[in-house]
């Protein structure tokens, strides 16, 4: 089969799958609103973890940190000021970089081993901080009881319907994605994935390697913080558990779980991911313990994760050699 | 001066507990090339092993104190035969990945297993009560049996790494892992044994704390992190620097939870970002990349 027939064939598929995204709604029962709104959502997280983690190298157990942060950011301004949503999510991207930029700026000074301790220990520091701080944070019951705003001024959308606020998450996510998807293209991106494979050569060509990571952080940490300032009208709380590490640990799982070496990898792990968490939290309490059985043998024998391996199963079946 | 004392007391207290886990991890990177972040979990499982023996099945302290780590040791040669020994070799982060795995299997089987609610163990009745020191101050005497516990293993592993060959061997084998094993020396039975050994301090770490703090789920998850930044402050694989590191750590605990107690959370944050930006290799650390 041509590359040409191929590229078609993937573009058909896109379309066919944003059709289907869109139609949720009207095509599948209630319930599945909620799923798809959790996916989407879900999905910004893990790609925005995979512009770190996928292209630039390195593994962020903190990522918590800039989501949580993020709907925080939009709950409060929720709660206390009643701005327009978009101006919500626009200063929860805002607060993600901010955190990522001090936090990333302690953490990319040395190699990944330390990179993957710093995120953490920092990450939980952020947790507590929203656990004890509860003048600001309302502690462990986090901030809840906001009313939800028009999306821009006189936008009429009433976003109390679940169905409604699912389109413009979707809406919010696909311009979120097709951005990223442009960084992650561009110069600056294909210097990312060099610094991944190199960092010694890359800083040889007399490019501040430090300099781009910190870079890539940040810009993680906004869409991180995008996707944290989506998720807290639609659970309609911003709680201390968003920001710990058992949920940096879940954009890790849904990267590894579609595949870290593709853009479109994550989002088809979150998919999984979040199908698979209401599938077995059905007839066990006990998910966590699947998603670590789940890790560990994934990262033991099937590294390219199912998006990759699928992606190169039909190359090869198409006897695509060119 | 007398709650200065009391102060300085606890953060010898704290330091030395902290220093008895994070050498642990430090063993366990020195001679694996892993930081392992299911080494808090294995200080938890220490820790309730400890009271399933002491609490439920009514046996002495003494007995938990050795059962328990030995119990997590042999936990932990299975762990390394049946999920490590796949990513030896490959690059560190997928390390990284399988034992952040780990730390969620065994942090959600511990849930399962104890349940989430909050255990306390007595410390045995040699070591309940207060003592008087010299200069009229009452400190528990448990807690003077922690620094000795510490100070004791610190000698121990001194001994151990300085002096024994078994020591030198393990020195030999972080050092250059390919070399030591051209000169006959069973590599894989020493990795599996270095990480045998940072379990086993993290689970004595564990059960010597038990009847100091409460034992529950989120025991594992405050000393991973207390751990790192213990790590990160003394220096990743150093063995002073553990110990200044754990110290430091202990002096910001012990001072400022009396001193300062508005900011006394992240004060650890603070004293670890001050570090980094001084001195990002730590203070005993040296450069090795």
């Amino acid at each position: 089969m041509s590359r040409v027939l191929m590229r078609a064939l993937g573009v058909v598929g896109a379309a066919a799958v944003l059709a289907g995204l869109v139609a949720v709604p009207w095509v599948a029962p209630y319930f599945y609103i909620f799923i798809a709104t959790e996916v989407v959502i879900l999905g910004l997280l893990a790609a925005s973890f995979n512009l770190v983690f996928g292209y630039a190298g390195m593994l962020s157990f903190g990522h918590a940190a800039f989501y949580g942060v993020g709907a925080y950011a939009t709950a409060l301004v929720l709660l206390h000021l009643q701005w327009p949503l978009i101006a919500c999510l626009a200063v929860s991207a805002v607060a993600g970089a901010a955190l990522a930029l001090v936090i990333g700026f302690l953490s990319v000074r040395l190699d990944e081993v330390y990179f993957a301790m710093l995120t953490l220990a920092f990450g939980m520091m952020v947790f507590g901080v929203a656990y004890q701080w509860r003048s600001v944070t309302n502690g462990s019951d986090g901030i809840a009881g906001f009313m939800l705003t028009d999306f821009a001024p006189g936008v009429g959308w009433v976003l109390d319907d679940p169905a409604v606020y699912y389109h413009v998450v979707l809406g919010v996510v696909i311009v979120a994605a097709a951005l990223l998807y442009l960084i992650c293209r561009s110069s600056f991106g294909q210097v990312l994935r060099a610094i991944a494979q190199n960092p010694e050569r890359v800083a040889f060509c007399g490019l501040n390697v430090r300099a781009y990571r910190l870079a890539a952080f940040t810009v993680a940490g906004a869409f991180a913080g995008l996707a944290g300032g989506l998720m807290a009208p639609f659970l309609r709380v911003a709680s201390p558990e968003m920001l710990h590490w058992s949920m940096s640990a879940e954009p890790v799982l849904m990267a590894i779980l579609g595949g870290t070496g593709y853009f479109l990898g994550p989002f088809v792990g979150a998919a999984l991911f979040v199908l698979l968490e209401t599938w077995i939290t059905g007839f066990t309490e006990a998910w966590m313990l699947v998603l670590g059985v789940l890790l560990a043998l994934m990262v033991m024998f099937f590294r390219r994760g199912v998006f990759g391996t699928a992606l190169a199963w039909l190359t090869r079946r198409t006897g695509d050699r060119s | 001066m007398s709650g200065f004392a009391t102060a300085a007391l606890n953060s010898l207290d704290i330091g030395l507990l902290l220093f008895v886990i994070a050498v642990g991890l430090n063993i366990v990177f020195g001679v694996l090339n892993i930081i392992n972040f299911a080494h808090g979990a294995l200080y938890m499982l220490g820790a309730y092993l400890a009271f399933t023996l002491i609490g439920l099945l009514g046996l002495p302290f003494w007995v938990a104190l050795v059962v328990a780590p030995l119990g997590v040791a042999g936990l932990a040669i299975v762990i390394d035969r049946l999920l490590l020994r796949f990513i030896y070799g490959r690059e560190i982060t997928d390390s990284l990945l399988l034992t952040f795995a780990l730390l969620l299997i065994i942090n959600e089987s511990t849930r399962l297993i104890w349940g989430s609610g909050i255990h306390v163990i007595d410390p045995p009745a040699l070591l309940a009560g207060t003592l008087t020191l010299p200069g009229g101050l009452r400190y528990p005497v448990y807690n003077l049996f922690v620094i000795g516990v510490g100070l004791a293993l610190l000698a121990g592993l001194w001994l151990l790494f300085n002096r024994s060959r078994i020591g030198r061997i393990m020195r030999a084998a972080s050092l250059d892992g390919d070399m030591a094993a051209s000169l006959g020396i069973n590599t894989r039975a020493v990795v599996t044994g270095a990480f045998a050994l940072g379990a086993w301090l993290a689970a004595v770490g564990g059960v010597v704390a038990a009847p100091m703090r409460a034992i529950d789920p989120g025991m594992g998850d405050k000393i991973i992190i207390e751990s790192f930044i213990v790590v990160v402050i003394g220096g990743l694989g150093s063995f002073p620097g553990a110990l200044i590191g754990a110290l430091a750590l202990g002096v910001i605990h012990g001072f400022g939870g009396r001193y300062l107690p508005e900011i006394n959370l992240i004060l650890p944050f603070i004293g670890m970002a001050l570090v980094l930006l001084v001195k990002p290799h730590g203070l005993m650390g040296q450069k090795t990349d």
